[in-house]
């Protein structure tokens, strides 16, 4: 899908109000665990980087894509499971 | 299908905004996870599927591709998830930093092979791969820095004088030759690299590499929180413009979402140690210098861990302020069971959190939880800051410039400005530190020479131990 400059113009622009609007109200507690979760949705690089991967051409387009995959993956499945520690010990709390 | 991985794309965008957002607040931000958590799932399967959304299955490759990025998610995702299982929570921030990096590493790929394959159509396209491409890689290499740094693999901080002239320079050039990069691009519609295009190409990597490095090795002590959260804002601004460049909606959303609430929270965290985020970037920190006068009247004076226990234990209200020493020792359980026993005496025990107190903001608060110490008794700045004046004993664990006063009273001292815990009014302050060194930021502590201040030295863990041990022997 081609995206035209404008189109993605907008995007960005309602994307970068959506991501101050969410986090503006943020109590401190929540500063790190909410670093964390923002860490991993970022992961979302990783459906790109199977993108990329997959019209790759040469061994070295394959070897940077593999590696990118393996990054991007890394990024996902860590930042999920570090963030979802995080929160852990606040619903223990919560449940009290 | 094309439409059907549109729409997982766009739900995926929608699942990532509400779960960002149920994240601020702490009685619905496990759930906001799990939302977040099935959007990437459900985005990472549709993206193997052929289609003009994603890759078209054409070409002698594309199975092998295929099945290596199939490998790649398996391996990269199992490798993660188990390291950050296994790692204590204390070391978390640096993991956090890691996995930030790895993020911003596979945008600088994606940019690669894009540029490898002279993939843009445009100028624009060439212009986001190659910005996406420098603002990955830095990411990349600035992160991994800051990771060794908390880690305590990197002990050195890089202060010369020139270092800011040589990053603006090596800035310079990496923009230099991005802007020739894009500039060049074969328009024809064949797509064609030459030979000296792609070693530019990686010469360009090379110096955004550098860049990172450079950025992030003279920033040290209470500045890191700040540059890994700038890292993190800067690797979702690379992943959206990748976004771009694929024409993949969803990365281009969740990417500046990131980028945006990134900056966002780079600049509380910056704000809470009222510090600029160019002078955080851009100037010297401590490391002598810029002290000013530093000499500091008086000395410090010893106590032990039995006079501590009695002092607590005879006092109406007791202040607990946390610091990374506490996050180093792993004292927080024993620090909550000194605050039991306090309680059942009856003494009023509370908990003041500096914002940038430990590695991350809300990294004491992230520790305090995990030892069980309940919400109510937890205060932040503006709200303990009163109370310390009728306080009979602050108890300070590891903590240091964020109850310096010099923070107030000299304006020459690299701290001044900064708000800080007023420890110092207290009746009674008891810090417990390993040792007579200054901070992390290397300016010494006039809180520590006050009158009222008697110092428990010893691990936060141990000492903390020897007090709960004292208080039980009463």
């Amino acid at each position: 899908m081609v995206i035209e400059g404008f189109t993605a113009l907008y995007i960005f622009m309602l994307a970068a109000v959506a991501g101050y609007e969410v986090i503006s109200k943020v109590p401190v507690i929540l500063h790190t665990p909410l670093m964390s979760g923002s860490n991993f949705v970022h992961g979302i690089v990783v459906v790109g980087a199977i993108i990329a991967l997959a019209g790759a051409h040469t061994l070295a387009e394959q070897i940077i894509g593999f590696v990118g995959v393996f990054m991007a993956a890394g990024n996902a499945a860590g930042g999920y499971v570090a963030t979802d520690r995080m929160l852990e010990m606040f619903k223990s709390k919560d449940s009290k | 299908m094309s439409t059907f991985i549109q729409l997982t794309y766009f739900v995926a965008a929608v699942l990532f905004i509400l779960g960002l957002k149920a994240m601020s607040s702490p009685t619905t931000a496990r759930k906001g996870m799990v939302w977040a958590g099935i959007g990437m799932i459900a985005a990472t399967i549709v993206a193997f599927i052929p289609s003009t959304a994603t890759y078209a299955w054409q070409g002698d490759h594309v199975a092998t591709n295929i099945g290596l990025a199939a490998a790649a998610v398996v391996i990269g995702s199992i490798i993660a998830w188990g390291l950050a299982k296994k790692v204590e929570m204390t070391d978390m921030p640096q993991m956090v930093a890691l996995y930030n990096g790895l993020g911003g590493g596979a945008a600088a790929c994606i940019a690669a092979i894009a540029l490898l394959q002279g993939h843009a159509a445009n100028y624009v396209q060439q212009s986001m791969a190659v910005l996406g491409a420098l603002i990955g890689a830095v990411a990349l290499s600035g992160s991994l820095i800051a990771w060794g740094k908390l880690d305590g693999k990197i002990k050195k901080s890089w202060q010369f004088s020139w270092i800011q002239l040589v990053n603006g320079l090596i800035f310079l050039g990496a923009l230099a030759l991005g802007a020739y990069l894009t500039s060049t691009i074969d328009l024809s519609g064949t797509h064609a690299v030459g030979q000296d295009t792609i070693t530019l190409i990686v010469v360009f990597f090379a110096i955004a590499l550098l860049f990172g490095v450079t950025l992030a090795m003279p920033i040290g002590g209470a500045d890191m929180p700040v540059i890994i959260s700038l890292f993190n804002a800067l690797t979702g601004l690379a992943v959206g413009l990748e976004g771009f460049v694929l024409g993949n909606p969803a990365m281009m959303i969740a990417g500046i979402v990131v980028g945006s609430a990134g900056t966002l929270l780079t600049k509380l965290m910056a704000d809470a140690m009222n510090r600029k985020i160019s002078a955080i970037l851009f100037k010297k920190f401590g490391g002598g210098g810029a002290g000013g006068d530093d000499s500091v009247e008086g000395s410090m004076k010893e106590t032990d861990a039995n006079d501590t226990a009695i002092n607590m234990a005879y006092a109406d209200r007791v202040i607990v302020v946390p610091g990374y020493g506490m996050a180093v020792a792993q004292a927080q359980h024993k620090v909550w069971e000194l605050t039991e026993l306090l309680m059942d005496r009856d003494v009023d025990v509370r908990f003041a959190i500096h914002p940038v107190a430990g590695r991350m903001p809300g990294h004491m608060n992230v520790l305090l939880a995990e030892a069980g110490v309940p919400y109510d008794i937890i205060e932040d700045l503006e709200d303990i800051n009163p109370e310390f004046a009728t306080t009979d004993v602050v108890l300070v664990i590891g903590a240091n410039d964020v109850v310096n006063p010099v923070a107030r009273t000299n304006p020459d001292s690299p701290i001044y400005g900064m708000p800080i815990l007023d420890a110092d009014k207290a009746k009674n302050v008891v810090v417990v530190k390993r040792g007579k060194g200054a901070g992390f930021s290397g300016i010494e502590n006039h809180l520590f020479y006050a009158d009222n201040t008697r110092m428990l030295y010893g691990d936060a863990q141990k000492a903390i131990g020897e007090v709960i041990a004292g208080l039980k022997a009463l």
